[in-house]
C-alpha cells in the first residue's frame, strides 16, 4: 500500500540519507566530547552560528569548501569557548553549554542583522550540488538512493569511519576514551586530561558546525532563523541512542532521518487529509524517544562523563 | 643480606618538604635506593608515605627538596619525566580505565598521542611476554571493568613493566589483596629484583615488610625517624617505631555464647554477575560471640553480607531472626530488628563524602532517633557526633566538616561509633580494618571485642586469615556459595583452612554425600 510504496521507492532513501548528514557530523562531534568526558550542550547553538558562518562566507565571495572551512573554524572557536569553561575552570557542563547555545545563536543573529540590515528575505548561494559516482550511479535502485548525494554528505560518512578509526585504533583516541572513562588513569601517564579533554571539545564542536553548514549550503541554499530547529538537542538524544560508538549513531541518525522522510511522505497520502499535519510532524520525534528506551537500557555512559578533574585532588 | 660489590644507586630523595596548608606532610626527607634493594616505607596512614611517593612520581611538587633518578635531577611536578626515567607506580587505589581492555589500558601513552596506529598485535605480544616472564596471570583483551581487585594490580604492575620501568614504587600492594594474591605479588616482586629492578614497598603491615624488604624506613608525622636493616630487626621494634609508643596486642579471650540472633536454614540467593549468590547456607549467629567468614574474595561474601543487611532476600530456605520467621526482609527492617553494619566500602556504602560528620553520625537513625513530628533534631544529632567524636577517638576538626576529609581511619572510627550506638544486637563487620594502620585495627578489634562481651552477635568477614583466626571464636569458611561447617576457636590450623578456602574440601564432602 501506501506506506509500502514509499519504502520502496529511491527517493525515500535518498532523502533519509541527506537528512541524516547534519546528525550524523553534529553527532559525531558530540560523541568526541563526550567520550572525553565533556557534556557539550552548547552543540544547538553552534550548529546555529555554523549553519550562518558557511553561509555568509559563500556569500561574500568563498568557494563552497571555503566556507566548510570557516564554520568548522567559528565551530572550533565557539568549542574553545566551551572548553576553557568546563575543562580547566571545571565550571557545571549545563550551565556553560546552555549558555554557549544562547550565547551562539544571539550572536549569529546580531551578525546576521548586522552584516544584512536591508534585506527582507535572505539572499541565496550557489549551494553543493549532487555528485553523481561514476559507475555506481548507474545502479539501479541504490544508485538514486545512495550515490547521488551531495559531497558533503559523502563527508559525513567517510567521517563516521574516520572518528570510529582513531577513537579506536590510535593512541589517541585510546586517550580520548581513558579521559573520559579515568581521568585519574591518563594524568598517571603523564598525559594531560586537560589537554585532551580541551582538545575533544574543539575538535567535535568543529563538526557540530559542520553539521549547521550541511543545512545551509547543502540542503538548502539560504539562512533563515529556527533553521536548526532542535537538530542539535537530538544529537544529544543520538549519542545516547548509539552507546557513545560512531557506528551505532550513525544507525541512529539513519533511523531518525528515516522517521522524518517518512513522515512527510505520509503528510501527502490519503491519510494525511484526515489526519492533522502535528501529528506527522511529532513522529519521528516520537518514534526516536521509543527506540531510545529500547536501545539505550544497558549502554555504558563514560564513567567520568561530566566529572570534573582537577589534578593532585582526592 | 649480601652488599652488592658496588652498589649502584637508583634513586635519591634529598631533603623533600612539602606542606599542605599549616600540615606538614613531609619534613626534610631524605633516603637514597640502590639497585636491586627493596625499601619498605613503613608508616601509620597518615605519616606522609603517600605524599613522599607523589612527589618522587612528580604528581606533587616539593616545597624543598629535590628528586634524582639516576643520578638526573627530575624537574619538580612532571610525572611524563619519571616515567621516561624509569620510575613505575602502582597506586592504591588504581588508575585503570574500566571500559578499556587490559592491553589498552597498558599502552596508554606509552605510545606518542600523534601516532598513526596502536599496533595492537606487537602490544599484545608484548603484554603476554611480560605477563609470563613475571607470572602475572591476565587476559589482555579482558575488559578492565570485569577483572577482580587482584587482577586489576597485575594490570598495574604490567603497566610499569611494559614502559620497561627500572624502580617500581607500590602504594599498599596487598591492602586489597587476598593472601594468596599477596604471596604470588611477592613472588613476581623477587623475579623482578632477580631482574635488577628496585622497589619501594609502602606498607603498615609489619609482616609483610619483614618478607619482602631488605631495609625499613620508617615516617611518622611527616619525618623519617629510623632506618634499619630488616635482618637487624623484629616486627616488635618495627611496631614501636612506627606509633613511637609500645604496641600491644590484646589477646581475645573466650567467649561465653548466648542465644542464636539469627539463623539461615539451607538458605540461597540468586548469582550477582560474576560473584556467586549463597547456595543452602546454614549458619547459626549467637549472641555474644564473633563468627568469622574466611574465604577468598569473591566466594560469596558480598551474597552473605547483603542478605544479613537486608540489601537482598533469600530465594530458599529459611531465615529465622531470635527464633521467629523473617517476613518482608529489607534494609529498613533489617536496622528495625537490631541489625547494624560495617560496610564493605566505608567510601562508598559506608558514608557520604560530602556529607559532614553530624549528617553521616546518623544517617542510619536520623528518622528514628533525631526526627520530632517530621522534624530534624539537628541539636540532639549535633551532640550524639560530639559524643561519637569524643567516644571513639574520631580525630577531626568538628562534627561540621566533610566527611570526605577524614583519614581512613577516623572514617572507620566513625562508622564504628554509629554502629555501636545503635544498640544493635547483630554486628556486620565486613572488612572492618581493611587499609587500617595498627593502632586503629587494635582499637577496631577491642570495640569489636567488646561489643561481643556486651552480648552482641558480631558476623565478621575478612580476608585476612590472621584477623578471622585471632577474632572470632567460630569460624566458617565460604568457597562458591557453599559454606563450611562452623570450627571451633583454636580447632584449625590455618593451612586446613586455606584447603577449605581453595574448595577442595567441599568438592570432597560432595562425592562422599
Amino acid at each position: 500500500m501506501d506506506l509500502f510504496d514509499i519504502l520502496l521507492s529511491a527517493s525515500f532513501w535518498a532523502a533519509t540519507i541527506r537528512i541524516a548528514s547534519p546528525l550524523i557530523f553534529a553527532t559525531l562531534g558530540e560523541l568526541i566530547c563526550e567520550r572525553a568526558g565533556v557534556l557539550n550542550l552548547g552543540i544547538e547553538g553552534i550548529m546555529v552560528a555554523g549553519a550562518f558562518a558557511g553561509w555568509v562566507a559563500v556569500l561574500n565571495g568563498l568557494p563552497l569548501w571555503g566556507g566548510v572551512a570557516v564554520a568548522m573554524a567559528v565551530g572550533m572557536a565557539l568549542g574553545a569557548v566551551h572548553s576553557v569553561l568546563s575543562v580547566p575552570f571545571g565550571l557545571s557542563q549545563h550551565v556553560v553549554g546552555v549558555g554557549l547555545t544562547l550565547l551562539a545563536s544571539a550572536l549569529t543573529f546580531y551578525t546576521y542583522r548586522v552584516m544584512l540590515p536591508e534585506v527582507s528575505s535572505p539572499p541565496k548561494i550557489a549551494a553543493f550540488q549532487p555528485y553523481e559516482v561514476p559507475l555506481l550511479s548507474d545502479l539501479p535502485f541504490f544508485g538514486q538512493a545512495l550515490f547521488s548525494q551531495t559531497p558533503l554528505t559523502y563527508a559525513a560518512f567517510v567521517l563516521a569511519g574516520l572518528v570510529a578509526l582513531v577513537l579506536y585504533r590510535t593512541p589517541l583516541g585510546l586517550a580520548v576514551r581513558a579521559a573520559g572513562e579515568s581521568p585519574a588513569a591518563v594524568a598517571a601517564q603523564g598525559l594531560s586530561v586537560t589537554a585532551i579533554r580541551m582538545g575533544a571539545v574543539i575538535v567535535g564542536s568543529g563538526f557540530m558546525a559542520v553539521g549547521g553548514a550541511f543545512l545551509t549550503m547543502s540542503a538548502f541554499d539560504s539562512f533563515f532563523f529556527e533553521m536548526v530547529n532542535g537538530r542539535g538537542w537530538i544529537c544529544i538524544a543520538l549519542v545516547v541512542f548509539g552507546a557513545w560508538k560512531p557506528g551505532k549513531a550513525l544507525l541512529g541518525a539513519l533511523l531518525f532521518a528515516a522517521f522524518d522522510a517518512l513522515q512527510i511522505r505520509l503528510q501527502q497520502t490519503p491519510m494525511g487529509a484526515l489526519v492533522p499535519y502535528q501529528v506527522f510532524l511529532m513522529l519521528p520525534y516520537a518514534l526516536s524517544i521509543l527506540a531510545l528506551v529500547v536501545m539505550s537500557r544497558r549502554a555504558e555512559v563514560p564513567a567520568a562523563l561530566m566529572v570534573p578533574f582537577n589534578k593532585g585532588e582526592r | 643480606m649480601v652488599e652488592p660489590a658496588t652498589p649502584e644507586t637508583v634513586l635519591r630523595l634529598t631533603g623533600i618538604t612539602k606542606r599542605f596548608g599549616a600540615v606538614t606532610a613531609n619534613d626534610a626527607v631524605s633516603f637514597a635506593l640502590q639497585k636491586g634493594e627493596v625499601i619498605a616505607l613503613l608508616g601509620e596512614n597518615g605519616a606522609g608515605k603517600t605524599t613522599l611517593m607523589n612527589i618522587l612520581f612528580g604528581q606533587y611538587t616539593a616545597d624543598e627538596g629535590t628528586v634524582e633518578i639516576f643520578g638526573r635531577q627530575m624537574p619538580p611536578g612532571h610525572p611524563r619525566a619519571a616515567l621516561d626515567a624509569g620510575v613505575g607506580m602502582v597506586h592504591q587505589h588504581f588508575t585503570l580505565a574500566g571500559n578499556l581492555t587490559v592491553w589498552e589500558n597498558i599502552v596508554l601513552g606509552a605510545q606518542p598521542l600523534g601516532a598513526l596506529s596502536l599496533n595492537a598485535s606487537a602490544a599484545r605480544d608484548k603484554v603476554r611476554a611480560l605477563a609470563a616472564r613475571f607470572h602475572l596471570k591476565v587476559d589482555p583483551d579482558a575488559r578492565v571493568g570485569r577483572l577482580t581487585v587482584g587482577e586489576r594490580q597485575r594490570v598495574e604492575i604490567l603497566k610499569a613493566l611494559y614502559r620497561d620501568a627500572r624502580i617500581l614504587i607500590l602504594d599498599e600492594p596487598t591492602a586489597v589483596l587476598t593472601p594468596q594474591e599477596t604471596d604470588a605479588l611477592f613472588a613476581t616482586l623477587r623475579e623482578a629484583i632477580g631482574l635488577g629492578l628496585s622497589i619501594v614497598f609502602i606498607s603498615h603491615k609489619l609482616h609483610e615488610v619483614m618478607a619482602i624488604s631488605d631495609r625499613v624506613l620508617v615516617l611518622r608525622h611527616g619525618r623519617l625517624v629510623a632506618e634499619r636493616a630488616t635482618a637487624q630487626t623484629t616486627r616488635h621494634e618495627l611496631a614501636a617505631l612506627m606509633v613511637g609508643a609500645e604496641v600491644t596486642v590484646p589477646e581475645v579471650a573466650q567467649a561465653s555464647p548466648g542465644a542464636p540472633l539469627l539463623s539461615l536454614r539451607r538458605v540461597s540467593t540468586p548469582d550477582s554477575g560474576t560473584a556467586p549468590g549463597l547456595q543452602a547456607v546454614t549458619m547459626t549467629l549467637c549472641a555474644g560471640q564473633i563468627t568469622g567468614l574466611a574465604g577468598v574474595s569473591g566466594n560469596g561474601q558480598a551474597a552473605l553480607s547483603d542478605l544479613v543487611s537486608g540489601l537482598i532476600a533469600p530465594t530458599s530456605g529459611e531465615m529465622d531472626l531470635a527464633g521467629a520467621p523473617v517476613r518482608g526482609w529489607s534494609p529498613r527492617t533489617a536496622l528495625a530488628q537490631g541489625v547494624a553494619r560495617i560496610p564493605e566500602d566505608r567510601h562508598k556504602t559506608g558514608t557520604i563524602a560530602d556529607f559532614d560528620l553530624t549528617e553521616n553520625a546518623i544517617l542510619e537513625s536520623y528518622a528514628s532517633r533525631f526526627s520530632r513530628r517530621g522534624w530534624m533534631d539537628w541539636s540532639g544529632a549535633r551532640r550524639f557526633a560530639e559524643r561519637l567524636i569524643a567516644t571513639y577517638d574520631v580525630r577531626c576538626p568538628g562534627p561540621d566538616i566533610r566527611v570526605r576529609l577524614l583519614s581512613g581511619g577516623n572514617m572507620q572510627k566513625l562508622i564504628l561509633g554509629r554502629v555501636l550506638e545503635s544498640g544493635a544486637r547483630i554486628i556486620l563487620a565486613n572488612q572492618p580494618v581493611r587499609g587500617l594502620d595498627i593502632g586503629a585495627v587494635s582499637y577496631v578489634h577491642g570495640r569489636l571485642t567488646a561489643a561481643r562481651d556486651a552480648g552482641a552477635a558480631v558476623l565478621l568477614i575478612s580476608e585476612d586469615l590472621d584477623e578471622i583466626t585471632r577474632l572470632s571464636d567460630v569460624i566458617h569458611v565460604i568457597s562458591e556459595g557453599r559454606l563450611s561447617p562452623p570450627f571451633a576457636r583454636g580447632t584449625m590450623q590455618p593451612q586446613e583452612l586455606g584447603i577449605w578456602m581453595s574448595g577442595q574440601r567441599f568438592d570432597e564432602a560432595g562425592h562422599a554425600a
